[in-house]
């Protein structure tokens, strides 16, 4: 019986391993120079590449943490600081219920606060949408980690004679920040991810984006694209763009993970 | 000087007494991008239920029942769409469960503690896979041999049921599920390891002390005192995979109809939403797909709720049963 359960952890772990197989076996004939600087070409054609994509993914998703992330920590500050019972419970509960609401809805109420009065798709809503993904992930994070700086580091810093906001800003939050740098990264690196919000939000775009306010197209919503349609060459580059997407990802979740556990601990 | 409070200004604002100047403006600040959370999630609400209103209004309940998803007459109905979103996600549990709180015992129970850090690592690094990686996959490997192989093979062996008859296709409401399951691997997995981690060891050596097996233990001691916490894990990957918007889209089939047979083609919410979205013209197509978005936010919402109320009952009991 026992070893079943070895069975079924050897099972989960290895979907991981397939995955990446799969993405390297298919994706990596794919990448080349050219597949990183040209833009896409229309169906049919070879040679298309997906440089609009990368730069507009990190526009939106720069956009995005421009917005999300001050948002985030600062709300994470007033949860571990600030807040009083009744009113800290009423903001989590809420952050937690952002959190759980589907992206393709939060994609839903970008386009009624953003597409609809501006008229058009943009760059702006797709960034907006992603920033209501982090901004719940980042509060709720930043939070866990400053509640976990030890009360002596507090007390110490108050003895000192700092008031409240100088304690924080120069004691309680650097002793957090590893932890809370970490949030960022996972929050950012998921975001960059995401597809849904993207679809009627930044739309697409099979040339350069030259403003905040114009469709835009993502790597994510390339993939798709891409996947889906009829065309061999273009489901070959869904696969290199896949790689490309997930190789950035995991880069990013292992970074993170590596800065949590190097580097000095709190002192106890 | 200070009242109330151990320690002056650790606690709210009113408890401790006056706070000075400069921590009046952090907290004013800090306070307003919080309340802006709680703002924004009203808001969406809001536009939500805005936005649906032509559709409300002309379908009023009977949108919940009617099967009826038909652009060009204006009639819309979310039958399929919630039959298929709860097909899929039950579907997805079904598989994802077992195995998740199988390998969560192995990795909280028997294996090695750095196999264990090392292995549920990997699992969460699954965890960051984007859906979009998981639909491309599930697009060009999956469905094949679900066409090829699972889907004549079930077929064969089960087809007198109503639930495995009909073509095969390759896309359905099982391929869906089976992606959906390999996504909620990790959440099950990850809360279940810690659920079952947090079960005291004397209960553990309790047992094996009276005598029972180490599988006796496991499964008759440590896993009925981690139930709560597992059933939280469990409504968490329920609430994931309702949601699930890409990895579906790009299998499901994109058929609104209610059909039994787990080979069939079907329709989730999400997916309609991402398919028809950008093409849906009239006020009561798009607000027909708004109140659709309404109703999953409702259902995940509900889902969500359950699990933190199930989370919250672990934590309270501690590990101390009764």
């Amino acid at each position: 019986m026992l070893t079943l359960t070895g069975i079924c952890a050897a099972v989960t772990v290895s979907t991981l391993f397939l995955i990446l197989a799969y993405l390297v076996y298919n994706g990596a004939k794919s990448l080349s120079l050219s597949f990183f600087t040209n833009l896409p070409l229309g169906q049919g054609e070879t040679g298309g590449g997906i440089a609009n994509a990368i730069v507009g993914s990190a526009e939106i998703v720069g956009l995005a943490s421009l917005i999300g992330i001050p948002v985030g920590f600062m709300a994470g500050v007033y949860l571990a600081e600030f807040s009083g019972k009744k009113l800290g419970f009423l903001i989590r509960y809420t952050a937690d219920l952002l959190n759980g609401v589907p992206s393709i809805v939060i994609g839903m109420f970008a386009w009624t606060i953003v597409v609809i009065p501006l008229h058009r798709y943009s760059a702006l809503a797709g960034g907006l949408a992603l920033s209501l993904m982090l901004i719940p992930i980042t509060a709720r994070n930043t939070e866990q980690f400053l509640l976990e700086v030890p009360r002596t580091m507090r007390e110490g810093a108050l003895a000192l004679g700092a008031s409240k906001w100088r304690a924080i800003a120069t004691v309680i939050v650097p002793a957090a920040r590893k932890g809370i740098m970490t949030g960022i990264i996972l929050g950012v690196a998921r975001i960059s991810g995401e597809t849904a919000p993207l679809l009627f939000t930044a739309l697409g775009n099979q040339f350069w984006s030259t403003s905040l306010f114009e469709p835009t197209a993502s790597l994510p919503v390339v993939i798709y694209n891409y996947a889906t349609s009829p065309y061999e060459d273009w489901h070959r580059q869904a696969w290199a763009a896949g790689l490309v997407l997930l190789g950035l990802v995991l880069a990013a979740n292992i970074a993170a993970r590596a800065i949590v556990s190097r580097g000095p601990s709190l002192p106890r | 000087m200070a009242t109330g409070t151990a320690i002056p200004g650790m606690k709210s604002k009113y408890a401790s007494g006056r706070l000075r100047g400069g921590d009046d403006v952090v907290w004013g600040v800090t306070f307003l991008f919080a309340a802006l959370i709680v703002a924004i999630t009203v808001l969406l609400v809001f536009e939500l239920w805005v936005n649906s209103a032509p559709s409300r209004q002309k379908f009023g309940l009977g949108f919940l029942s009617s099967s009826l998803w038909n652009p060009v007459t204006n009639e819309f109905g979310a039958l399929p769409f919630i039959y298929g979103t709860v097909v899929t996600s039950f579907l997805a549990l079904l598989i994802s469960v077992p195995l998740g709180v199988g390998a969560a015992i192995y990795l909280a129970e028997l294996a090695a503690p750095r196999l264990s850090t090392v292995l549920t690592f990997l699992v969460e690094l699954l965890a960051a896979i984007p859906s979009v990686i998981f639909g491309l996959i599930a697009i060009f490997t999956l469905v094949p041999v679900m066409r090829g192989y699972i889907g004549p093979g079930l077929k064969a062996a089960l087809g007198w049921t109503p639930v495995f008859s009909g073509p095969v296709f390759g896309v359905g409401y099982l391929t869906a599920g089976l992606i959906l399951a390999i996504m909620t691997f990790p959440f099950i997995i990850s809360v279940s390891r810690e659920a079952l981690m947090a079960v005291p060891r004397d209960q553990r050596e309790a047992a094996l002390a009276l005598g029972a097996t180490r599988w006796e233990s496991t499964w008759q001691i440590v896993l009925p005192f981690a139930r709560l916490g597992i059933f939280g894990a469990i409504f968490l990957g329920l609430a994931r995979a309702l949601g699930e918007t890409m990895a579906v889209t790009m299998v499901i089939g994109n058929s609104p109809t209610v059909r039994a047979s787990l080979l069939s083609p079907g329709y989730t919410i999400a997916s309609v939403i991402a398919n028809e979205f950008t093409e849906a013209n009239g006020k009561y197509y798009v607000s027909g797909l708004v109140e659709l978005g309404l109703v999953l936010f409702a259902l995940t919402m509900a889902i969500n709720g359950l699990a933190q109320l199930v989370i919250v009952l672990t934590a309270k009991k501690g590990s101390a049963k009764a």
